[in-house]
């Protein structure tokens, strides 16, 4: 009965996206209030209407109803509550499902909170996010169906990946797809302008929130998956470029690009263009991303089932949203008028050319995952693209970046003069020579050193505007501290997330000097690695609730105290026959220590120790960089919207 | 510019992804049609010498080598098997009527313990004129493997000809194997 | 350690099964594969890191638990020892895999396009914008007769 109703939920969502589409747009079209005031609600009933139906395929996972096929695929009765609830979300129809909701909860959102908007913006944003919605809701509907019956209902389910039974399930998927999805918003906006045929400055702060959100969450949600695969695949490493990554890195560039690209639309209503097909670009990225990864087409450590004649359903989808949009974009873009001139050397001007590097970037990350596919189906050739392409790629375009990420904050609108400006950075700039030499001679760090100094230069430069609006010793220090105070929280949001952005290079340049060894040692004795003694205290089994497990006891001491205790682990499956090894991680603000646990011979273990080097500022400095994400959203102006024109009492003269 | 480039301009990106989706139609519609494989590899192997090997044989058996292949005069099928290895059951039906047909196949037991290829080989039939063991595996890597089964073609002259990676069925027998035999006679 | 993709090929494409046996994957490399000089040993490491492992494909072999891993490892390593340079090493892997087993593709006519990538990209998106600023806003048209009739009589003349 639940499914079922899961089932009639889904297909009421269809129902009500159709309308949210149809309805707001034409009511937008024919100037029509009541249609377009009929948007949120139709939005919110979409929204209602998938809640009950991914809420159903919950509980009938919870209850382990294994007369739901998805169910009884991907579930075990034996599975922990944690995972199968979040189960629902690790396989390909739960997935989309879930795909579906976030989009109805787009749609919802910019119904509650738009209420600044006007009503023909709102109801053409409301109606393309309904538009997509058909679109997904449908595909589910038809070929992803979650709520298929399973008859006769089998004694237990086939049980979830082992590899998936993890927290990182519970937490990674949904906030990935928060941000993944969330940039519909932008895209709706960007499609709603070109139907309008206008942007002005108030659409780039319309839209900014909104893009700023979705960028934050997308953010967390790929450092999520990062930090997910390193303690998860015992080998230490964070990112692959595995297809599925890059999907998500996509459009995490040009989101970027777009965020940066919306200020320049608001200050100065220039770079209108670029930011309507950036928002139309970082969505069609994401669509050709989910596509992509669920098509077969493309091989990956992350692929979902592969189905061709899924895939010709999505190909369709998306030549109907990422196809229209582009038409639309090409037939209406020059109707948008651009105003604010600017200079080549201006604030303007280093956010173009932030936009050109993060595309180019965006580029060369999308050549290479799908330059294999092209060159088998257009010559029959086999190559790989692997990570010593994307590394060597990617640099020459990410080096000029960094340089620029730290001068364009404190150039100026319209018209800057370079050397000054680079000259205010003087600080910056020496402390990040000297990081670079200290990490050379003291490490010999040799490319790393680079990086560190790229870091310094980072973090610092990042102060570098506040600095420069606060006049710190230009003025009495008590009015620097007044006018620090009266900063507005988007120029503290900016400056965190290039300073987190700094610590993340940091962390990546601190991994590529980490340290490891594999040994095969008995209990009762010792390694050392990195000036750190790990003895093997003991091996013993343990049971889990669907697995058996093998369990290494580690202490680590340095100099003598004992730093912790690691548990490495390696959990056999029953349901699956599959071994799972768990990582032991101890992290400290300096370095991770980690421990995995291998085959046994002849009483004798074998152990692989990392000494991991400001691994942990790899993932904090993610989140450093989504905090200032939401520094700037709750910036006070932006929430405010277009100031409302008050009737002035002007005395008559 | 113009009015008209910048409108070419402004159509570039439906262009682009325009000469993307006909790409990827394509590419899903070979997929169903079998012709298109995104995770298969060919092998290096095609048209090149078969390596040298000298494999010891399996029970009492002789065992066999490179230069056995070319030694019957007519071209030789060289099918790597392992008794652990699934798929490799549900070929066996196929390499026995290709014995039965005539055609020679020499059968390398990749990675396996004697006995359990010896058990194998009682239960679901020997279709092999010879069998080799590669117990580390090291022939195998020479022939450019990557999994169990896979088929080789050997011409008279030694060279290989054709490479199929996965169980054999009639249908592979009959639109690859045999257009390529008649080929070669 | 078995990756995830294991489980899916071997549900999604029955009849191909990759060379790993029933027992479970052996977890980590071996310490006893180590080579004992350590210069040798990173060199073998290295070497790995770019072979792509021809089972999980997308696992370098250095990475990767597969069973063909470890004897790509190891042949490696005797290869080392036995004195080889790298490129001796890729050329005897590549003979066997073809180019795919690089996971850094080759230089080639047909890579040009993959390798230009960035020069090409940037290259465009500065060309853009630079064409874009040269764009110059059209004189206005011409009054027409009534039209000039209207400002003469505007304007006061």
């Amino acid at each position: 009965m639940i499914p079922e109703l899961g089932h009639f939920g889904l297909a009421l969502a269809v129902a009500f996206a159709a309308a949210q589409m149809i309805l707001p747009l034409w009511g937008a079209q024919t100037r029509d209030i009541r249609l377009m005031a009929a948007a949120p609600a139709l939005a919110l009933g979409q929204l209602i209407a998938l809640v009950a139906a991914y809420a159903s395929l919950v509980w009938s996972s919870v209850i382990d109803d294994f007369s739901v096929l998805n169910v009884a695929e991907n579930s075990h009765s034996l599975k922990p509550m944690l995972y199968k609830i979040s189960g629902t979300w690790g396989n390909h129809e739960g997935s989309i499902l879930l795909w579906c909701l976030i989009l109805a909860i787009c749609g919802g959102a910019v119904g509650l909170f738009g209420r600044n908007l006007p009503s023909s913006l709102r109801a053409r944003v409301i109606g393309v996010l309904g538009g997509t919605s058909v679109g997904f809701e449908l595909f589910a509907l038809l070929t992803s169906n979650p709520f298929l019956r399973l008859w006769p209902v089998p004694e237990d389910g086939r049980d979830m990946n082992p590899l998936l039974q993890d927290p990182g399930l519970a937490i990674h998927p949904p906030i990935l797809y928060a941000g993944y999805v969330g940039f519909a918003i932008p895209f709706a906006f960007a499609v709603a302008a070109l139907l309008e045929g206008r942007i002005d400055a108030s659409w780039g702060r319309w839209v900014r929130p909104w893009t700023l959100a979705s960028w934050s969450l997308l953010t967390l949600g790929i450092m999520l998956g990062s930090f997910w695969s390193y303690y998860i695949l015992g080998w230490g490493g964070y990112w692959f470029w595995d297809p599925v990554e890059n999907a998500s890195l996509l459009p995490w560039l040009t989101g970027t690009a777009l965020l940066h690209s919306a200020i320049v639309v608001e200050k100065r209503e220039a770079l209108k263009t670029w930011t309507v097909l950036l928002a139309i670009g970082t969505f069609s990225l994401s669509l050709s991303g989910t596509f992509l990864v669920r098509s077969g087409i493309l091989n990956s450590v992350h692929s979902f089932a592969n189905d061709p004649t899924r895939g010709i359903f999505i190909l369709g989808l998306l030549a109907l949203v990422i196809g229209g949009s582009l038409l639309l974009f090409a037939i209406r873009a020059p109707v948008l008028s651009a105003s604010g001139l600017f200079s080549p050397v201006s604030r303007e001007g280093a956010l173009v050319l932030n936009n050109i590097l993060l595309c180019s970037i965006a580029a060369v990350v999308l050549t290479g995952t799908i330059y294999p596919l092209f060159a088998d189906l257009l010559f029959g050739a086999k190559i790989s693209v692997g990570p010593p392409y994307f590394n060597s790629a990617v640099l020459p375009l990410v080096a000029p970046l960094f340089l620029a990420m730290s001068v364009g904050p404190v150039l100026s609108w319209k018209r800057a003069a370079l050397g000054p400006a680079l000259l205010k950075l003087w600080w910056a700039a020496l402390v990040a020579a000297a990081v670079g030499i200290v990490a050379e001679l003291g490490f010999h760090a040799g490319m790393a050193a680079l990086a560190f100094a790229a870091a310094a230069w980072l973090v610092l430069g990042s102060f570098a505007e506040i600095v420069q609006r606060i006049r710190l010793f230009r003025v009495p220090l008590a009015n620097s501290v007044s006018r620090l105070a009266g900063l507005p929280l988007s120029v503290w949001g900016g400056a965190v997330a290039h300073a987190g952005m700094g610590l993340t290079i940091a962390g990546i340049a601190g991994m590529s000097l980490a340290q490891s060894t594999i040994v095969a040692i008995a209990p009762g004795q010792t390694v050392s690695l990195a000036g750190y003694e790990w003895t093997l205290v003991d091996l013993h089994d343990e049971k889990g609730p669907n697995f058996n497990a093998r369990v290494a006891d580690i202490r680590v001491t340095r100099d003598g105290e004992e730093v912790g205790m690691f548990h490495p682990a390696r959990h056999s499956f029953t349901t699956q026959t599959m071994t799972v090894t768990e990582t032991a991680i101890q992290s400290s603000p300096i370095a991770d220590l980690y421990a995995v646990l291998g085959e046994e011979h002849d009483g004798t273990a074998v152990l692989r120790l990392h000494y991991n080097f400001l691994a942990p500022w790899i993932w904090l400095g993610a989140l450093v960089m989504a905090f200032g994400g939401f520094l700037s959203l709750i910036d006070r102006r932006l929430r405010v919207g277009a100031p409302a024109r008050r009737a002035v009492m002007v005395p008559a003269e | 510019m113009t009015a008209l480039n910048r409108r070419l301009v402004l159509l570039l990106p439906l262009g682009i992804a325009g000469v993307a989706g006909v790409g990827l139609y394509s590419m899903l519609d070979r997929m169903r049609s079998g012709k298109f494989d995104p995770r298969g590899v060919p092998s290096a192997l095609v048209g090149k010498k078969v390596p040298n090997f000298n494999l010891p044989g399996q029970g009492d058996g002789p065992g066999f080598g490179s230069a056995d292949l070319t030694l019957l005069g007519r071209p030789v099928l060289v099918n790597f098997f392992a008794s652990w290895c699934v798929p490799c059951v549900a070929e066996t039906g196929v390499l026995m009527a290709l014995k039965q047909a005539g055609q020679p196949v020499f059968g390398v037991a990749y990675k396996d313990k004697p006995e359990a290829t010896g058990a194998f080989l009682r239960r679901h039939g020997n279709p092999y004129v010879r069998v080799g063991r590669d117990a580390p595996g090291r022939v195998a890597i020479d022939f450019g493997l990557y999994g169990v089964p896979e088929t080789y073609l050997i011409d008279t002259g030694g060279i290989v000809r054709w490479r199929w990676a996965g169980a054999l069925t009639t249908e592979i027998v009959q639109q690859e194997l045999m257009p390529m035999l008649k080929q070669l006679a | 350690m078995i990756p995830r993709w294991t489980l899916l090929l071997l549900f999604a494409t029955p009849w191909f099964a990759m060379a790993l046996p029933a027992t479970p994957a052996f977890a980590v490399s071996n310490p006893a594969e180590m080579l004992p000089d350590p210069a040798q040993e990173a060199r073998a490491e290295a070497i790995g890191r770019q072979l792509r492992c021809m089972v999980c494909q997308n696992e370098s072999v250095e990475e990767s638990e597969a069973d063909l891993a470890r004897d790509f490892r190891r042949i490696i390593r005797d290869h080392v020892r036995a004195g080889e340079t790298d490129q001796q090493i890729m050329d005897w892997m590549v003979a066997r895999y073809g180019d795919f087993i690089r996971l850094r593709p080759p230089f080639s006519a047909l890579t040009f396009l993959l390798w230009g990538a960035p020069a090409l990209a940037a290259g465009i998106g500065a060309g853009a914008v630079i064409l874009g600023r040269r764009r110059r806003p059209e004189p206005p048209e011409p009054l027409s007769d009534a039209e000039r009739q209207r400002l003469a009589k505007l304007s006061g003349s």
